[in-house]
């Protein structure tokens, strides 16, 4: 069940955004960052969570989720040291995959070759 | 054969193809939702070794390595032509906005080339997501403050 529900919430939420696309003439970039956006409002107001249980990657895969792990963060850290944890919490929690995107990034630049240049 | 319009309309919904929107949406839907389903299989795995957060943290991770290969293959934006904000919407689209400029932008250096341009995409999205996720901090605090 957990299978079925993480590809048809993560087909759905990716459905929204093919709306989006094709009915507004919304950019990747800007899609993206509502997204995230979407998802921080999405988990602060409690909504987001029961999605993830329900889902697991289905949820936390899709943009959204990236934004839910930034709130949760920021909670988790409010919940620890008070106010200084909304500068820190966020970023702490979506370190890894920030991180993981820049380091393979910079590996692709390494080694690949632009398309242009063959 | 006679047909009145009804009838006509429907024989042409039933042998025309489906209008591009739903086509799209059919797309997204099943990339989409594999990307999660490979994703959420990942997880399971990690799940065996690490806790919760740490299993979702390296799944995000596995799939960002993924997506960096297929970049670099050039499979990614062939798939990406298709499944439209199947590939675009799930962490794999983002790590594909970084590692893509990253790649193409090589000529004109590591700093104002490499350096600036992978965050064409995801600055924006990391400026807004860490703003947002601050006033929810702000609310959160005042909240525990008040209640």
């Amino acid at each position: 069940m957990n299978y079925l529900w993480a590809f048809v919430v993560g087909g759905a939420i990716c459905v929204v955004g093919q709306l989006l696309i094709d009915y507004t003439s919304l950019t990747p970039a800007r899609i993206l960052t509502g997204y995230v956006v979407s998802g921080v409002i999405l988990s602060a107001v409690g909504l987001y969570k029961p999605l993830v249980d329900l889902a697991g990657a289905g949820a936390s895969v899709p943009l959204l989720g990236f934004g839910h792990l930034l709130a949760q963060g920021v909670r988790q850290a409010v919940d620890m040291c008070g106010l200084p944890g909304i500068f820190t919490g966020g970023l702490t929690a979506a370190a890894g995959g920030i991180a993981a995107s820049i380091l393979f990034g910079l590996l692709a630049a390494l080694i690949g070759k632009s398309k242009d240049q063959n | 054969m006679k047909l009145n319009p009804k009838e006509y309309a429907r024989m042409v919904s039933r042998t025309s193809p489906p209008s591009p929107v739903v086509k799209d949406c059919l797309w997204a839907f099943f990339v989409g939702g594999g990307i999660c389903l490979l994703g959420e299989g990942l997880r399971q795995v990690f799940l065996i070794w690490y806790d919760v957060t740490m299993a979702g943290t390296l799944t995000s991770i596995a799939l960002i390595f993924l997506s960096a290969a297929c970049t670099m293959a050039g499979w990614y934006q062939k798939l990406a032509a298709k499944a439209g904000a199947g590939t675009l919407v799930p962490i794999t689209g983002f790590a594909n906005s970084v590692v893509s400029p990253a790649i193409e932008f090589k000529a004109e250096g590591w700093v104002t080339g490499i350096g600036a341009k992978i965050f064409g995409i995801a600055g924006p999205v990391i400026a807004y997501g860490t703003a947002a996720s601050a006033v929810w901090g702000v609310l959160y605090w005042l909240m525990g403050k008040v209640g």
